[in-house]
């Protein structure tokens, strides 16, 4: 397999062979990655890699994915336009 | 555990001191963070650079922080990319009286070596083609401000200090602090008691509490600032555009998201960072008036961290008189990062005996027990 071909993080394009390099430089935390590498910031907001890095750190770690916490949730849960938050007020009663 | 140099906290301010020690030849330097890297205020900021200040020595200490962030990719020697961008930062007059005062600053930036110039209207707009030209009469621009990524530069102050054998401990908290008359002798955390010959107070929003640790009554406090991140889109806005009396900052960064910020006058002295809606929707309505294309795009991120406050809005740098072996990096007032450089320059000169590039007196926090009609750093949001 070639880990440069795998994409672990599609918003912001982050492969497999990234992640182990960062992680071999001893950032072993899903807060670490975050920073140094972006994932989980994107539009999706880690809904599609969260568990991909989990288990690849729990792999790395060599422990149970369960022991492996990974990002704080922020809002917003789904992207909302500016111009709708501003108007947002004119909608309600 | 014998330790020369024990800096509590991690973040920009504690990793420029522990680098400007280290190359000052002081051995032996541990730094305790409770959290990740990046944990605290200095992975929540919007990292923006700026030298455009009201006193002279806010002017000083950002014109010389600037000077070194040109330079810090070389002088750290550091492999990644510091995304540094100098496209400058647009601050809106939009009252006479307002337009006076920015005047006056230029005035006093000018004489402290700082490119910054007042710009009309009609120039402003050509910088900022979608400002709303109804919601400013005038602004001022530095071309020289700017903006790095905070993970990047903290990752390039860490490495260069590990480099030169600064130890790092995350996920240590200080507990405790023994002290033996005006001397601190032993720095107790949940992993490890240390012996110690100096020791830093570079806690961040929790510099007052570990200031209590001590035994002294630091004059700062915490309160919450929250800020949000839009989609990345194509290059749109070369400047950050800042204003006062609207009470807003907006950036777009090199990876092509937007983050913006304000202040809330009303917010709590406290430690709560939690985001709200409320927030939202007041950026929401401060951003679209003064640069309407931006409701187009789509937030995806909101979050906050504090800023630690001082009495005057300028930072606490150097000893205090009760602990003779204590120095505190604190009250950076929502500008700590811009100011690290200098930060770790002027700490470790003092810690060394040497002699810091300027007069620390008004830095000392010794100023708050002398007078109590302080020059206030007014230009902040
Ligand atoms: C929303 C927002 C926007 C901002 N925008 C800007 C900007 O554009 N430009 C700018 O210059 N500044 C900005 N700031 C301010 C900037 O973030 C801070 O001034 C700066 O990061 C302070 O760095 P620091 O190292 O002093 O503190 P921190 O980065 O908070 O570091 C302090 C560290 O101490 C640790 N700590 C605390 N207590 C203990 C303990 N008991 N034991 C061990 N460790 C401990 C914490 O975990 C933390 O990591 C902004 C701040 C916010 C919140």
């Amino acid at each position: 397999m070639d880990k440069s071909k795998v994409i672990l993080c599609r918003c912001e394009d982050i492969s497999l062979d990234e992640l182990s390099q960062k992680m071999e430089e001893g950032y072993t935390t899903f807060e670490d990655l975050k920073r140094i590498l972006r994932v989980g910031m994107g539009p999706c907001q880690a809904n599609t890699c969260a568990h991909l890095i989990q288990k690849e750190l729990a792999q790395f770690l060599n422990k149970d994915m369960s022991e492996v916490s990974v990002h704080k949730v922020r809002p917003l849960t789904l992207g909302v336009t500016l111009n709708q938050l501003a108007n947002g007020d004119q909608n309600e009663d | 555990m014998k330790t020369n140099v024990l800096i509590i906290g991690g973040g920009i301010s504690g990793l420029s001191i522990a680098y400007n020690l280290a190359i000052r030849g002081v051995q032996d330097i541990v730094v305790v963070d409770k959290s990740y890297f990046c944990g605290g205020d200095t992975g929540r900021c919007g990292a923006g650079v700026r030298q455009q200040w009201a006193t002279k020595t806010n002017c000083m200490l950002a014109k010389r922080s600037i000077d070194f962030f040109e330079k810090a990719k070389d002088i750290l020697g550091y492999e990644g990319n510091l995304e540094f961008k100098q496209e400058g930062y647009l601050i809106l007059a939009s009252s006479e009286k307002e337009a006076a005062q920015f005047k006056q600053n230029v005035a006093l930036q000018n004489e402290c070596g700082i490119p910054s110039r007042v710009v009309s209207k009609k120039e402003a707009l050509q910088i900022v083609p979608h400002l709303n030209p109804e919601a400013f009469i005038s602004a001022t621009f530095c071309p020289t401000d700017g903006h790095l990524n905070p993970f990047k530069m903290s990752e390039a102050y860490m490495l260069a200090a590990k480099r030169l054998g600064v130890s790092f401990h995350f996920y240590e908290e200080v507990l405790d602090i023994d002290k033996e008359g005006d001397r601190i002798t032993r720095v107790i955390t949940n992993k490890a008691t240390y012996e110690v010959n100096q020791v830093v107070n570079a806690a961040g929003g929790y510099s007052h509490e570990v200031g209590l640790l001590a035994g002294i009554d630091i004059p700062v406090y915490s309160e919450k600032h929250e800020i949000l991140a839009t989609e990345p889109v194509a290059k749109m806005q070369g400047p950050m555009v800042m204003s006062f009396s609207h009470n807003i900052y907006c950036q777009q960064v090199p990876h092509g998201a937007f983050l913006m910020g304000r202040s809330d006058p009303d917010v709590p002295h406290d430690h709560d960072i939690e985001s709200s809606w409320q927030f939202l929707e007041a950026m929401a309505k401060t951003v679209t008036h003064i640069l309407p294309p931006l409701g187009q795009l789509r937030v995806v991120r909101q979050w906050a961290g504090h800023y630690n406050m001082s009495l005057d809005r300028q930072p606490i740098l150097g000893g205090v008189a009760e602990v003779s072996n204590l120095y505190l990096a604190c009250g950076f007032s929502g500008h700590g990062f811009m100011f690290a450089p200098i930060t770790g320059e002027i700490v470790a000169d003092i810690m060394c005996g040497l002699t810091p590039f300027m007069d620390v007196s008004e830095l000392s926090s010794e100023r708050f027990k002398e007078k109590q009609d302080f020059i206030i750093e007014k230009s902040v949001v």
